[in-house]
């Protein structure tokens, strides 16, 4: 426990000192989802309709900027080679990253979110709805995204064979949440698909960091 | 306390060495040495258990190295794990936390190598061999861990800094200690039981 506690303070006291890593996703992820109604026109009703998708692929592409650096820079400088060799459980030190890069990635995007709202004129009613798919949506992100991330280390071009391995996987993750906030705006009821959301979580936090830990293993083999 | 039988490394199916048969008994110091490329470092990381032998088994106190054996062991290998951000009095904290170290005199460590008045400054800042003593404070907290595996401790320290090094090394040794370490330097340590292997 101490020292998952370490790594968490660790990697949040470096971002605090490179601030630039954590606002270029934010930024990126507004200025994807500023684009598309310069792309579809400016139709109200058809802006309102997209909304929800939207910010969801915004979201997969921000996550995707920033995972191929979630282990990168610790084995590049032997960080990752000195916590393999720790008496600290491997699991505790993956759990400890992804939750950094849920609470430095992730979540920022959650609280950017309702701009996007705004932007394509989302009902007020369907705010929350977004939020909540976002807030259980986000950390699979970070749970399936860090592996991808362990198992493209020291890959050249790892970058863009991450995409092809993660976003496959983060299908249900647009599907339902997406369908949680067109539910909400047709007047249906959300839950069934938070609900899903919300099982994907349960089922890519068990297997995420076992697939991150066994990647990180054999990387550093 | 430390012992291979019959252990053999491949590496991008090349083999590297085979056959390896050694025990290091407390206060026992083992050289490693061969050319570049004889696998030195890949011995020193199967040691440490971040690389599987393709034959053969590396024991510690008679059993197969497992989780609690990491608990014992302090591997420092090229790469200093130092973050550019973060202060060499913070990397250095860091470190001992990550190795479960209580309450570790950090600044002391620091003194030293050396390089107390650097504690906090980033280390973006630091050179190569300021960089590689702030690593090595790693040995100065850790005389309590029983077993040190060293790669090329020595690397881009200048005289100074190899006396610091090896006096922590002589120190270990004399307290009951074991080391193994790869080196192109023949830096004296004084120990009970010296061995030396040769990798071709």
């Amino acid at each position: 426990m101490t020292g998952f506690l370490s790594i968490l303070r660790r990697e949040l006291r470096i971002a605090l000192r490179r601030k630039g890593d954590v606002l270029n996703v934010l930024v990126f992820f507004v200025v994807i989802a500023s684009l598309f109604p310069l792309g579809v026109g400016p139709e109200p009703n058809q802006l309102r309709a997209m909304a929800a998708g939207v910010a969801w692929i915004a979201a997969l592409l921000a996550a995707l900027l920033s995972l191929p650096r979630l282990f990168a820079a610790d084995y590049a400088d032997g960080t990752l080679e000195q916590m393999l060799v720790s008496p600290q459980p491997l699991a505790a030190v993956v759990l400890a990253k992804i939750l950094a890069h849920w609470l430095l990635t992730g979540l920022p995007l959650v609280l950017v979110a309702p701009l996007i709202g705004l932007q394509y004129g989302m009902p007020a009613g369907a705010f929350g709805v977004l939020l909540a798919a976002l807030l259980v949506g986000t950390p699979v992100l970070s749970l399936i995204g860090a592996a991808g991330s362990a198992l493209t280390l020291g890959v050249r071009g790892g970058g863009a064979l991450l995409g092809l391995l993660v976003l496959p996987l983060l299908v249900p993750v647009l599907v339902f949440g997406a369908g949680a906030v067109s539910a909400a705006m047709s007047g249906l009821d959300p839950s069934a698909h938070i609900s899903l959301l919300g099982a994907f979580l349960a089922v890519s936090s068990l297997i995420g960091p076992w697939a991150a830990c066994a990647a990180l293993r054999v990387a550093l083999d | 306390m430390l012992e291979t039988t019959a252990l053999a490394c491949e590496r991008g199916g090349l083999r590297l060495f085979s056959d390896l048969g050694f025990a290091v008994a407390p206060g026992g110091l083992l050289r490693v040495r061969g050319a570049n490329g004889s696998g030195k470092t890949t011995l020193l990381r199967t040691l440490a258990g971040l690389t599987r032998p393709s034959e053969g088994v590396v024991r510690w106190r008679g059993q197969p190295i497992a989780d609690d054996y990491r608990k014992e062991m302090l591997f420092l290998g090229h790469a200093p794990a130092m973050k550019d951000e973060l202060t060499v009095l913070e990397n250095l904290e860091f470190s001992a936390q990550l190795a479960g170290l209580e309450n570790p005199d950090c600044k002391n460590a620091l003194e030293r190598l050396g390089v107390a008045r650097l504690a906090d400054l980033p280390a973006r800042f630091l050179s190569q061999g300021q960089r590689r003593r702030a690593a090595l404070a790693r040995l100065a907290l850790s005389a309590g861990v029983l077993l040190w595996l060293l790669d090329e401790p020595f690397a881009a320290l200048d005289a100074e800094g190899i006396t610091q090094v090896s006096a922590l090394c002589t120190a270990h040794l004399a307290g009951g200690g074991m080391l193994v370490l790869t080196s192109h330097q023949d830096v004296a340590i004084a120990s009970a039981a010296p061995q030396e292997i040769e990798l071709r």
